[in-house]
Parts: structure tokens; C-alpha cells; sequence
């Protein structure tokens, strides 16, 4: 890391710190102390950099203190196991549900038309409302989702952590290596439900007044509405 | 033109629980004729050993989607008049749009009634 000429060098070297997750809280200490050791009359700017310097090393005190680490190894498997249970469970008595479901329609088969119908009936409603088990598993995929990108990024803050001692000479002659070089991209974007398929975008069950109604479907199925 | 019952008719679905409840509410509506496919692969190699009178498809499964069938239907010369319904929790315009312009028959958006089954079976094929 050369000296700090300006406070562009400053900001510059600040970014080449940021592109490196593992030793980013680190750098920008001792940005601040090589910063502070070179100007050390300045009064304002030390000052504002002091306060800088106690907001990162409070802010990493914080963050440890949320044990991150427990998080990622303990919570948030087990959080995705019981959800698949959820699914799970809901498959099985879906299925013991319908079974019963089979017996009375046989039974119906049997009766007196009026009640026959009226047991058809209810055969048909509890059919349709097993429907759930497929929306609830769809839903409770997204949740996983979400769980896998929480994971990935405590992953990263895990790794910002690390670093709690000083970097020695070497691991910043590494780190000005390391932050030429390209493969340092920014943080990759959050990611979208997998789309392994072409097209669309899937978005999986909608809430409750989002998404399209059957109605709304058929309009633009029609040709009332959308593209031809 | 009437509606023949007795056709075999395709459900294709990755969840056993909707397959079962598809099959049944066919067989209640009348068509008892029914096979299963648990993802888009599966049901093109049954179609192609079979001449189906209905599709009735989810979108989203693995590996091979609800929508990338439809398009491989519609673009084989053998199969491209089959009717197809997408049966999908997916609600979005966009997703929609999308079925519409591959060629889909009709939509259906889960969770779904058996009248509604009955209803789009029947803007597809005919009264019955």
C-alpha cells in the first residue's frame, strides 16, 4: 500500500479495501491510522477520522456479538430442516387425507342418489382444498431460498470478521495484489429464485392480492388484455 | 363435436399429492383414462409412445419445465395439436403472456375447483 497523497488516494484505497471480503474492516483501520500518522496536525480531518475509525471498530464489536457464526452452523440448518419436515409431514397426511377421502366416494357410489351427490360433493371439496400441500411446498421452497441467501451472506460477514488482528507487511503487500486483481468483483447480486428453465421468471404462489386472479388470467388469455 | 371421456388424457405434475388430486377430479368430472408424468422429459416420452387427447401440465419441476414442453409440443409436427392446459401457481402477467405466445390452450391457476377444471377442459375440447 503506497502513501496517501490525497483524499482521492484515500477513497481509492478504501474501494480496494472493500473488494477484498476477508480483510476489509482490517484495511480500512489502518487506512485511517497510516492516514492519521501522516497528517498528524490536521486536526479536523483526524478527528472526523478518529470518529470513523471508533464507528468500525464498534460496529465489528457488534457484529460479533451476534455470533454469526452460531447462526450459520446452528439456527439456520435447523431452521431449513424443520421447514422441510413441514413439507414432509403436510405430504404424508395429504395423501392419508385422500385415501379416506376414496373410501367414502366408494362408499357413496352405493347410496341413494341425493345422498350420493351430496357426498360426491364433499369428496370434491376436501380433493380441492388438498390442493394446499402443493402451494404450501412451493412456499415453504421460497423460504428455503431465502434461508441459502441469509447463509451465504453471514458467510461473507463471517469472513469480514476474521481479520481481528493488524494485517502484518506482508498480507498487505497480498492484499494490494489481491486488490488489482479483477477476480475481486463486487458483491454478486442477490439472486432470484432459480430459473433453470428458459423464460420467465417463476415467482411460485402469489400473496394474497398479488398475482393475477383466474379471471385476470382468462382476460388475457382472450386477448383482452397483454400481447396478441 | 363430442367430448370422447374414454381418451387417455396426460398429468404432469412434480407433486405426487397434485397428480393424485388431478386424477381424481378427472375421474369425478368423467375421464378415467389417466396417466401421470412427473416432469416435462417424462411426459414428452410418453406422448411420443401415445397419442394423448389432453395435456394437463404444471409449469414449474425439474428438470424439464411445464413450459418447455409446451414448446417442444407445438413444434413437433406429431404432437403440435394436442390441447394443452397449464395448471400453475405462477399468476404473474408476464407468465401468462408467456403461455399464451408458446401456444397454451388454457391457463388454470392453483389452487383451483373442480368446476373450473370442468369449465377450461371443456373451452379446450368442447361440451361434454
Amino acid at each position: 500500500m503506497d502513501r496517501i497523497k490525497s483524499s482521492r488516494d484515500l477513497s481509492q484505497q478504501l474501494n480496494e479495501a472493500e473488494s477484498v471480503p476477508s480483510h476489509n474492516l482490517g484495511v480500512v483501520q489502518q487506512v485511517v491510522d497510516r492516514f492519521m500518522s501522516q497528517w498528524p496536525n490536521n486536526r479536523g480531518i483526524y478527528l472526523q477520522l478518529q470518529r470513523l475509525a471508533d464507528f468500525i471498530t464498534k460496529t465489528r464489536s457488534e457484529l460479533s456479538s451476534f455470533r454469526p457464526q452460531e447462526m450459520k452452523e446452528q439456527f439456520i440448518p435447523k431452521a431449513a430442516d424443520e421447514l422441510d419436515a413441514i413439507v414432509e409431514a403436510t405430504a404424508a397426511a395429504t395423501h392419508t387425507i385422500m385415501d379416506a377421502a376414496d373410501v367414502i366416494m366408494d362408499i357413496a357410489g352405493r347410496l341413494e342418489k341425493a345422498d350420493s351427490d351430496k357426498a360426491m360433493a364433499a369428496v370434491t371439496s376436501i380433493y380441492e382444498a388438498c390442493t394446499f400441500q402443493d402451494i404450501t411446498g412451493q412456499r415453504v421452497t421460497k423460504v428455503v431460498n431465502v434461508l441459502k441467501v441469509i447463509e451465504d451472506r453471514i458467510d461473507k460477514m463471517v469472513l469480514a470478521l476474521g481479520e481481528l488482528e493488524p494485517l502484518d507487511q506482508a498480507q498487505i503487500e497480498a492484499l494490494d495484489l489481491a486488490a488489482s486483481n479483477p477476480a475481486f468483483a463486487p458483491e454478486a447480486p442477490m439472486p432470484e429464485a432459480p430459473a433453470p428453465s428458459s423464460g420467465s421468471a417463476l415467482h411460485g404462489p402469489a400473496l394474497p392480492g398479488q398475482g393475477k386472479s383466474q379471471a385476470e388470467i382468462d382476460a388475457i388469455l382472450s386477448g383482452l388484455e397483454g400481447t396478441p | 363435436m363430442a367430448v370422447d371421456l374414454k381418451m387417455p388424457v396426460l398429468i404432469v405434475d412434480d407433486y405426487a399429492t397434485m397428480l393424485r388430486i388431478v386424477k381424481n377430479l378427472l375421474k369425478q368430472i368423467g375421464f378415467d383414462n389417466v396417466d401421470e408424468a412427473s416432469d416435462g422429459g417424462q411426459a414428452l416420452q410418453m406422448m411420443k409412445l401415445k397419442k394423448y387427447g389432453l395435456v394437463i401440465s404444471d409449469w414449474n419441476m425439474q428438470p424439464t419445465s411445464g413450459i418447455e414442453l409446451l414448446r417442444t409440443v407445438r413444434a413437433d409436427a406429431d404432437l403440435k395439436g394436442t390441447p394443452f392446459i397449464m395448471v400453475t401457481a405462477e399468476s404473474k402477467t408476464d407468465n401468462v403472456i408467456e403461455a399464451k405466445n408458446a401456444g397454451v390452450s388454457n391457463y388454470i391457476v392453483k389452487p383451483f375447483s373442480s368446476e373450473i377444471l370442468k369449465g377450461k377442459i371443456a373451452s379446450v375440447l368442447g361440451q361434454f
